[in-house]
């Protein structure tokens, strides 16, 4: 029989928890919901735009009676848990209701904070937490004229701001002489404030509440000092309290909130505590996402898979006022020993401040300009070092070279912008969908549009825009973002897990880690037979279902089905006699198109599949080997003339770029990843977009990383300089495989650099000497068993059924 | 019977069984290509090692549908991702499209296809 599941509080936290259940599937319990609102959930973040009118209830439905219905939860409405019986293990409600359960899930909320001073009781005195709430001051709104809302923080200012919008005078009223202090710094803080009162909000600064006066219904707001304001409305905004009046009658420990574990389980072990109303390692949140996090661990063991835990989470705040970007995270006030970086241009409205603390970013604030918010708070969770980028950190990720992330201004932008180039899907769709279908995270945007589903290159605008859509809902943290919709273990979890646990194929990794599908998808499977392939050289089989269409084929896939074949011109360097046997195997094959690529070698395209491995073979008795052009793999290594002819060369670029290529042909990586030497600083072989590029100067090497010349273009940091060839070759072996043991599947150097830091892959490859020669070495044992020419063995008969159609007569 | 005569009787009965590969040649999680006079056609091996076939033709722009990954029950073209359910021959998620499909049989470790609704 299935167990009793019991949910108290049909609200944000609570419903997640649900929904997160049901991703594990849900055959164990049979639900019930008990909410003291008679709706069913909503997204009570987006109150603030139904108050200012730029939504409708409608809009900001999460969860649809329906959905309950399809899921099989009875759901009560308008009823409220008024007991919590342990001994018989049953809630009892106002109505007389008594539900039992074997698991209770308490997610309660909490409840507004209203100042205990004479008259608080009055009609039109309200808080601002629910749709009830809303349905007043909209009502009065047509009603009266004169509000007052009581605090200057991040409610009561998107208050204030609906208030205003439905036509009211308002006044706002703080304690304190700063607005949202536990937010913003001064010059911040002072901004926002001008900038609302041009809107038309009046301010009393460093008032205290004394009383509320009026007959039945409140008619003004009389203050310590004796003045008052007129008030026909007044909103209480001046904080909150966890509700757990319910849980500590039940004797369920509580402090300031409901006291849970790291595994939201109660001092009763029958009963888990999520949301507002849970005090987690002293700590009490109010705001979503962590709250989201919360609910992912205790769906996690109500399913009994009992791995997740909950540590706390570092938080973030905007304000959503449209027209008025803000955005705050951690200790924005220096501490002893601390260092600040601040933008400042008053004329444009645009204030930034970081904190920073040992090179890592410690709290930032903006106003006027959000944009890399999200950049930052990731940066500060992460605990990058930033000392590479430091001097132009402020002006944002567009400015660091941006490989593949971020873009201005998208709020800007209308709405038949186009954003994601591959998918034609406008900002207009990205932002309805978000709204219609209540989305939180990219995957569901992806699902939804498909944009950023393709290239990527576009995902930083998405971001944003969810940022933005949902405010701080939205769940942002990349590192601990799940690979794909098969698990929620990041692309770092999954290597760590293949290392330490010594997971060898595929199928003891989806085990280990609890994958959620049988056998993966088309996103996760490539990337876990190269972190395989990677980790374990010698051991792993490589399984060709498992790769694109490009690297099981060895070629590259055209628009009309055909392939193009690419073989490899060491160093793009050539003979006659070469280029004769091209030219007479691609006669032979009737190659529709032959031409020069980028990347200093020749394509031939238009092949048919099942020709491929006869040329192939046409090609190996020649002496040529594949390109890889198909293949996350290494691709040219691109040269100039050199010393040998060019009247500037300093070294032969030529012969090191083969020795080059001859190190590192055949090896597998997360991305392509491309060479160059130059001869001088002339640069002729554009070394400087390379991801690892070689410049020749009189005195020996600099050896330049990071770059890419493609999509966004990222000019290479450079490394170090050396004197020898051999050193040449011993730093491209360890940086390479460097990237191949840490970076995550299709990221690209760059935006692996940038994500690390310089200073990171200084460390381990120029200080450590010891640790460079190790990953050099690494290196050349896996070459052992990646120089084997895949098309020489296709041709000789590998894999034969992959080239040969079946054919019958129909 | 040569493949010609199978042809015709396809037509004339509007119903035929064709054997077309042994299931140990098609490999689990991948596919292989049947070309006919008219059409190239798809057919899958799942992990499970359930047998599919389709006409080998995207819906969004007639990319090869069997040179795609694929997992679960559906396989994600190899031009653009479309993700299609190897049941239906339907686009899932947010695209919109069908493609045809053909229903099979395995018996005795050979694969069979029917094509009464070639065309
Ligand atoms: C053939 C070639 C164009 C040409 O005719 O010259 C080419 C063709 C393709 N490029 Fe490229 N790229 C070619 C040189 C380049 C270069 C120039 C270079 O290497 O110096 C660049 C910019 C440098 C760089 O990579 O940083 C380049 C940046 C890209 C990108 C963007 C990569 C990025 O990180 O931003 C893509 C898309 C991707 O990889 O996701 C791409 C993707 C492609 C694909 C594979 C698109 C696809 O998936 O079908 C094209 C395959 C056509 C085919 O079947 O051969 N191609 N591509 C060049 C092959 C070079 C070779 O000999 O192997
Ligand atoms: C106007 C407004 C704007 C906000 N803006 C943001 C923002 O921009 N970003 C952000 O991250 N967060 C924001 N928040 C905070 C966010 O909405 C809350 O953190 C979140 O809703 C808390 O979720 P919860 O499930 O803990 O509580 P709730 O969502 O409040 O759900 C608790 C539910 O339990 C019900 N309940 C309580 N006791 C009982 C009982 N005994 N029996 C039955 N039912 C009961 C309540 O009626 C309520 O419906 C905002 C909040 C408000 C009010
Ligand atoms: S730039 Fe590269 S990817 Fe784009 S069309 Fe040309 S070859 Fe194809
Ligand atoms: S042709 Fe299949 S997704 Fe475009």
């Amino acid at each position: 029989m299935k167990q009793k599941l019991v949910l108290v509080g049909n609200g944000m936290a609570g419903v997640r928890t649900l929904e997160e259940l049901f991703k594990h599937g849900n055959d164990q319990y049979d639900i019930t919901v008990v909410g003291s609102e008679p709706h069913p959930n909503y997204n009570r973040i987006m109150l603030s735009p139904v108050l200012a009118s730029e939504k409708t209830i409608d809009d900001i439905i999460l969860n649809s009676r329906e959905w309950y219905q399809e899921n099989d939860i009875e759901l009560i409405t308008g009823d409220t848990v008024t007991e919590i019986s342990r001994v018989k293990r049953a809630v009892i409600t106002e109505s007389g209701r008594e539900i039992p359960y074997d698991r209770l899930l308490v997610a309660t909320g909490s409840n507004p904070f209203i100042i205990p001073v004479p008259g608080a009781d009055k009609e039109g005195v309200l808080g601002f937490r629910d749709i009830y709430d809303v349905e007043q001051m909209v009502q009065a709104s047509k009603d009266y004229k004169n509000a007052v809302v009581i605090g200057g923080g991040l409610l009561g200012l998107e208050a204030a701001n609906g208030l205003l919008k439905q036509g009211m005078n308002v006044t706002v009223v703080h304690l304190l002489d700063s607005l949202m202090e536990r937010q913003l710094d001064k010059p911040a803080s002072a901004m926002l404030k001008a900038s609302l009162e041009e809107r038309g909000l009046t301010f009393l600064m460093e008032a205290q509440t004394a009383e509320i006066v009026g007959d039945k219904r409140v008619s003004a707001v009389k203050f310590a000092d004796g003045s008052q304001v007129d008030a026909d409305l007044v909103v209480m905004a001046v904080g909150i309290r966890p509700n757990l009046e319910l849980a500590q009658k039940a004797g369920i420990y509580c402090e300031r909130g409901i006291v849970v574990n790291d595994t939201m389980q109660t001092y009763d072990p029958q009963i888990y505590a999520v949301g507002e109303c849970v005090q987690h390692r002293n700590e009490c949140y109010g705001l979503v996402a962590p709250l989201f996090e919360q609910a992912k661990v205790a769906a996690n063991h109500l399913a009994h898979i009992g791995s997740a835990r909950y540590e706390g989470s570092v938080t973030s705040t905007k304000l959503k006022v449209t027209g008025i970007d803000l955005f705050s995270a951690g200790d924005f006030n220096e501490a002893e020993g601390d260092e600040s970086l601040v933008m400042q241009d008053s004329a444009a409205g645009i204030y930034k401040k970081l904190v920073i603390r040992d090179d890592k970013i410690k709290g930032a604030v903006m106003y006027g300009d959000t944009m890399d918010g999200t950049w930052y708070f990731q940066l500060m969770r992460e605990g990058t070092n930033i000392a590479d980028f430091r001097r132009t950190i402020l002006f944002g990720q567009h400015d660091l070279g941006d490989a593949g992330h971020g873009d201005a201004k998208v709020l800007s932008l209308s709405d038949d912008a186009e954003i994601c180039g591959c998918n034609g899907v406008t900002k207009g769709d990205i932002v309805q969908a978000i709204s219609k279908n209540g989305i939180f995270t990219l995957d569901e945007v992806r699902a939804h549009t498909k944009a950023s589903s393709s290239c990527g290159s576009c995902t930083g605008l998405v971001e944003a825009l969810l940022a933005h859509s949902v405010g701080d809902g939205y769940d942002d943290k990349p590192s601990k973002k799940g690979m794909c919709g098969c698990t929620d273990h990041s692309h770092d979890d999954v290597i760590n897990a293949i290392k330490e646990h010594e997971l060898k194929s595929m199928p003891a990794v989806r085990e280990f880690l609890e994958w959620k599908t049988p056998d993966g998808c088309a996103s996760c499977r490539p990337a876990l037979n190269y972190y395989l392939l990677a980790r374990w050289p010698a051991e792993y089989k490589d399984d060709a279902q498992s790769r694109f269409i490009n690297e099981r084929a060895h070629g590259n896939i055209q628009k009309d089905g055909t392939y193009s074949v690419i073989p490899r011109i060491f160093g793009g360097s050539t003979t006659a006699q070469q280029l004769m046997d091209l030219g007479r195997i691609a006669e032979k094959w009737n190659v529709p198109t032959v031409k020069f690529t980028g990347g200093q070698r020749i394509d031939m395209l238009g092949l048919k599949k099942h020709e491929l491995p006869g040329i192939w073979g046409d090609l190996s008795e020649a002496g040529f080997v594949s390109g890889h052009a198909y293949g996350k793999a290494l691709r040219t290594v691109k040269t100039c003339v050199g010393s040998e002819w060019c009247r500037f060369g300093t070294q032969d670029s030529t012969r090191l770029g083969i020795l080059l290529e001859e190190l590192t042909w055949g090896s597998w990586m997360q991305h392509k990843y491309k060479l160059a030497v130059s001869g001088c600083p002339r640069n002729c072989a554009e070394a400087t977009i390379k991801d690892f590029g070689v410049v020749c100067v009189d005195s020996g090497y600099e050896l330049h990383v990071g770059g890419n010349g493609g999509i966004k273009v990222r000019v290479t940091d450079l490394l170090c300089k050396v004197e020898t060839e051999e050193e040449v070759l011993e730093y491209v072996g360890a940086f390479t495989q460097k990237y191949r043991e840490e970076a995550h599947y299709l990221e690209r150097t760059a935006p692996w650099v940038e994500r690390v830091g310089l200073t990171y892959i200084k460390e381990c490859i120029l200080d450590d000497e010891a640790e460079r020669k190790a990953l050099c070495e690494r290196f050349k044992f896996s070459q052992t068993f990646a120089q084997i020419d895949p098309w020489k063995a296709r041709a000789e008969g590998e894999a034969a059924q992959e080239f040969t159609p079946l054919k019958i007569a129909g | 019977m040569n493949a010609v005569e199978k042809l015709n009787m396809t037509q004339e009965n509007k119903s035929s069984w064709i054997e077309v590969v042994a299931l140990d040649d098609i490999p689990q999680l991948g596919s292989r290509v049947i070309e006919t006079d008219t059409m190239n056609i798809a057919v899958f091996r799942t992990a499970s090692d359930e047998v599919f076939a389709m006409k080998d033709q995207c819906p969004h722009k007639k990319g090869p549908l069997s040179q795609g990954i694929v997992h679960g029950n559906s396989v994600t073209c190899p031009l653009h991702n479309w993700k299609i359910d190897l049941a239906s021959g339907k686009a899932l998620g947010p695209d919109e499209g069908c493609t045809n499909v053909f229903p099979t049989k395995v018996e005795n470790g050979k694969v069979f296809i029917e094509l009464t609704q070639a065309g």
